[in-house]
């Protein structure tokens, strides 16, 4: 990745946090934790690589994503508004009645977002059917979706990974975002996942490790998924929960809570010297 | 005519109509029982066995359908309706996708595999999700026709279908006036009292309609194929010109064809009702005619209800 690219990622990224920030801090609920964790991730995805079409949203040979991890919406929603799906003026409107930026991804009333999710663990089964019929209609879209690291202490997870591995979906990468916390603190101490490389390998699936806010990582991991014959691809993205605004980065205090103005203001403060420091960055 | 179940007339039906490059058929390791492997056999390449995991089905079923897809998904009703009913709900129904649940094995004329297979609660599970509609088809004809009609319809459909072969109440292939989502058939004209059935209850209720006539009785049978949409109309009709209503299902009577068709007369034209089904007990194992019996699901537990209702009427 050539360095203008990565930095062009990086203000993407920065301006999605603010946006996440300003979205739950306006609902005065929802999820920053998390969806400042999969930042990047999105930011790539949707400021890179997406084959993607604003101005038809459900074209038929786009790309798709699907936030298996449907609680981070405003990561979704701020990455989908930076790339013109919708105005950024309605993620002030997240979370509230007649909105239509719903608590959790949907489907059926905000363009751009292919998957209504929220439920654990159905995401990636729903990626894992419009991978399936990628192959079937000999489409050459790429399917992607993002899980937590919790997330996989779901049953159907684990159901849905065995089917893409059986059906050779290579057209098929995953992410997790591992933050390592989740609402009731670390995942080792509320139900431990062991090795998560180890387990998804097991189940047929290619898997990366990465550190999952270094664009030069997730170029090169969702280059190596696409080169990967035969088999789906998951991308094991070490991340911090909370990332970029300091007093919420690894509490898992943060994952369902909204700042007061205080903190608000303070976490825009440094969410815009950040963006500063980029603009000044060679 | 020879009996068929309308497990089999689904697989049938979906061969028939396979020829639709839209439609993908699931199954969860029971294509034999669900008949689903007639269409894997016509169709390989859009036939998909997604092992013993309904609610994965469920799910991927539902990311097929957001690209284009008629998505038909097959297991037991017990399990299609409630191992994977969260996932009939968020990843199908909420987005309102084009997702077919196409339940076998309902009901306790399962038999023999015991209360753990029977299913006597989807009707009224599957009829509380927004979005869903739910079709209990009673033989192979209307089976066909539900399944062309759930085609040509779009978004979310239950159908609920059986395991034990049953006679045919309509005519072999059966017309399209026959069969319309929503709109109850008139099976028998009758005015001292109306039956209401569904699935292969309408069988044992055209026989309870002849043995009342034996006693003078005209009753009249409505195969309530549709359980929602109710037809709330017929329900109001009968109600008026008959005065006294009787359910009959192979349920649970909480919440299934009983409840919605109380729920229409309460709201619009009450009178007598005397539900016939499951008294909320779960079936057991046995011969599916031996269990029909010990449950009270025979023409003559039907009679029995209709004299009740009718005689309370005075």
């Amino acid at each position: 990745m050539e360095k203008s690219k990565e930095k062009e990622l990086k203000v993407f990224a920065g301006h999605m946090r603010k946006l996440i920030i300003e979205a739950v801090f306006s609902a005065q609920s929802g999820h920053p934790g998390g969806s400042l964790s999969c930042t990047d991730i999105l930011a790539y995805l949707y400021g890179e690589k997406m084959r993607i079409n604003t101005s038809d949203p459900t074209e038929t040979d786009r790309d798709r994503f699907v936030l298996s991890k449907g609680h981070c919406a405003p990561a979704l929603y701020a990455a989908l508004s930076q790339r013109g799906f919708f105005s950024k003026v309605a993620i002030k409107d997240f979370r509230k009645c007649g909105s239509m930026l719903q608590g959790h991804p949907c489907r059926a009333c905000i363009p751009g977002v292919d998957m209504s999710t929220g439920s654990l663990g159905q995401g990636i089964s729903t990626a894992v059917g419009m991978a399936l019929m990628g192959k079937l209609d000999k489409k050459d879209y790429r399917v992607f979706s993002i899980l937590g690291d919790g997330e996989l202490q779901e049953g159907q997870v684990w159901e849905a990974l065995m089917s893409a591995a059986h059906y050779k979906l290579d057209n098929l990468t995953a992410f997790i975002d591992f933050n390592g916390l989740q609402i009731d603190g670390k995942t080792a101490d509320v139900m431990n996942l062991g090795s998560i490389a180890d387990k998804v390998r097991a189940f047929g699936w290619n898997t990366v490790e990465i550190d999952g806010h270094d664009f030069q990582q997730i170029e090169a991991a969702v280059a190596e998924a696409e080169s990967k014959k035969g088999m789906p691809t998951m991308i094991v993205s070490k991340t911090h929960k909370g990332k970029g605004v300091s007093f919420m980065e690894d509490q898992a205090g943060w994952h369902g809570k909204a700042p007061n103005q205080e903190q608000y203001d303070a976490a825009m403060v440094e969410l815009d010297a950040a963006l500063a420091a980029l603009e000044v960055e060679v | 005519m020879t009996k068929m179940a309308t497990r089999e007339a689904y697989g049938k039906a979906l061969v028939e109509f396979g020829n639709d490059p839209r439609i993908v058929v699931l199954d969860a390791d029971l294509s034999k029982s669900t008949f689903t492997m007639l269409f894997q056999k016509e169709y390989p390449e859009r036939h998909f066995n997604m092992g013993i995991a309904e609610g994965n089905m469920m799910s991927v079923a539902s990311g097929m359908a957001t690209c284009g897809k008629i998505a038909f998904a097959s297991t037991f009703a017990i399990f299609a309706s409630e191992r994977a009913l969260e996932q009939v709900r968020n990843s199908a129904c909420y987005p309102n996708l084009d997702v077919k649940v196409c339940a076998t094995h309902a009901g306790i004329s399962v038999g023999e595999d015991g209360a753990s297979h029977q299913c006597v609660e989807d009707l009224a599970i599957m009829r509380a999700i927004p979005n869903m509609r739910v079709i209990s088809p009673c033989d192979a004809a209307s089976t066909r026709l539900a399944i062309r009609a759930v085609i040509e319809t779009p978004g979310p459909f239950y159908v609920r279908l059986g395991r034990l072969a049953v006679e045919g109440v309509y005519g072999e292939y059966g017309d399209e006036t026959e069969f319309q989502i929503g709109k109850a058939n008139t099976i028998r004209e009758g005015s001292d009292v109306t039956i209401i059935a569904t699935g292969l209850m309408v069988q044992q209720s055209i026989a309870a309609v002849e043995l009342l006539k034996e006693k003078g009785i005209n009753a009249r049978l409505l195969d309530m194929h549709t359980i929602k949409p109710i037809d709330t109309e017929a329900i109001v009709k009968a109600s008026k010109e008959t005065g006294a209503i009787v359910t009959v299902e192979e349920h649970n009577i909480l919440g299934g064809l009983g409840g919605a068709v109380a729920e229409a007369l309460s709201e619009n034209a009450p009178c007598l009702l005397k539900r016939v089904g499951l008294k909320d007990v779960f079936g057991k194992s046995g011969k599916p005619e031996a269990l029909l019996q010990v449950y009270h699901l025979m023409p003559e537990d039907i009679v029995a209800a209709a004299l009740e209702v009718i005689a309370k009427k005075g």
